[in-house]
């Protein structure tokens, strides 16, 4: 898998679990000032990248996440 | 069809932990009666008596002390019906004895089953009731929590630790649309009386304002009502349904 398909795979996720338009769902983007997440959603977006990509994620490795390019590159870490 | 009308047609899908007998029971009776799907799970399997149509109706294997068991349970339910929306964390049990005999393990044992064991059910069910933006977690306490009973501390700190799981867990969830209760019973006619014994259960009679025991059936309509539509707007509640016993708690 390509690195664009690789984030596309993980933008669907973003989009369905946050329910924001794919364009917002840029490396950049905030989850709370950006993209109106909260914690629960942050969770529930991890829970669906780790069934997505089949990875584990531990919760300490969250710490500090607060955008989507630090949560991508947490998850293809573990491709 | 809207989603909200097509599960109006089919029912609610709607777990019972510690489903087969009692309070349980009476619960599945109550949501079968709405026209819900209902799923109970025991360790046996094995139902008292005709709970209602089989289209409607599950029972299965689960002793709620096993993640895995657990984890078999909510898939079976998915693969059947769908993602569980209603969940009554019910199973529990006793192992009573007075705190200067009661052994790690009897004490190990109720916790991991009665207030572990909801902490297993109602996690696995909260995770897909977020997606859906909607569910109903009601958790079944005691009044022995709030008034103590004697020869019953494991069941009692089990069940007085469901207050701080459902209240934490209802502030972490309320966004979603998910409430998350606690009832209280106090005494209730079921087999778990009958292992009280008659002395104690005299006793504790004498004491309920109300003069008498309950039916489980008067415990589900509460269970049943905090589930509903109506019940929209309570969550973290710790609901006594007691004929009186615990006032005040």
């Amino acid at each position: 898998m390509s690195n664009d398909e690789t984030f596309e795979k993980f933008r669907e996720c973003a989009v369905e679990v946050l329910q924001v338009p794919a364009d917002k769902v840029t490396k950049e983007a905030r989850f709370a000032e950006d993209l109106d997440a909260d914690s629960l959603d942050l969770v529930e977006l991890v829970m669906a990248l780790e069934e997505a990509f089949d990875v584990s994620v531990e919760e300490t490795e969250l710490d500090g996440v607060e955008t989507i390019g630090q949560a991508y590159d947490l998850i293809t870490a573990k491709l | 069809m809207t989603a909200a009308e097509e599960d109006a047609a089919d029912g609610r899908i709607v777990m019972i932990t510690g489903g087969s007998r009692g309070i349980g029971l009476a619960c599945a009776r109550w949501f079968l009666a709405r026209g819900d799907r209902v799923a109970v799970t025991s360790r046996s399997g094995a139902v008292e008596g005709d709970p209602g149509p089989t289209d409607r109706f599950l029972s299965l294997v689960c002793d709620v002390t096993d993640p895995a068991q657990v984890e078999a349970a909510f898939t079976s339910v998915e693969q059947a019906w769908g993602p569980v929306e209603v969940l009554v964390a019910n199973a529990g049990i006793t192992r009573d004895t007075l705190v200067l005999r009661m052994s790690e393990e009897a004490w190990s044992e109720v916790i991991d089953t009665n207030l572990t064991g909801v902490f297993r059910v109602s996690k696995r069910a909260v995770a897909k009731m977020i997606r859906q933006r909607r569910g109903r977690v009601v958790m079944v306490s005691s009044v022995s929590a709030f008034i103590g009973s004697a020869g019953q501390a494991n069941y009692a700190a089990a069940k007085a630790g469901l207050v701080g799981l459902a209240r934490s867990l209802a502030a972490e969830v309320a966004s979603r649309s998910i409430t998350v209760n606690v009832v209280v019973p106090g005494l209730v006619e079921t087999d778990m009386l009958a292992e009280l014994g008659e002395e104690r259960t005299t006793a504790f009679a004498t004491q309920i304002p109300m003069g008498r025991i309950a039916r489980p059936e008067e415990i589900a309509a509460v269970i049943g009502f905090l589930t509903s539509e109506d019940a929209g707007y309570i969550t973290g509640a710790v609901l006594p349904v007691d004929g009186g016993l615990a006032m005040g708690l």
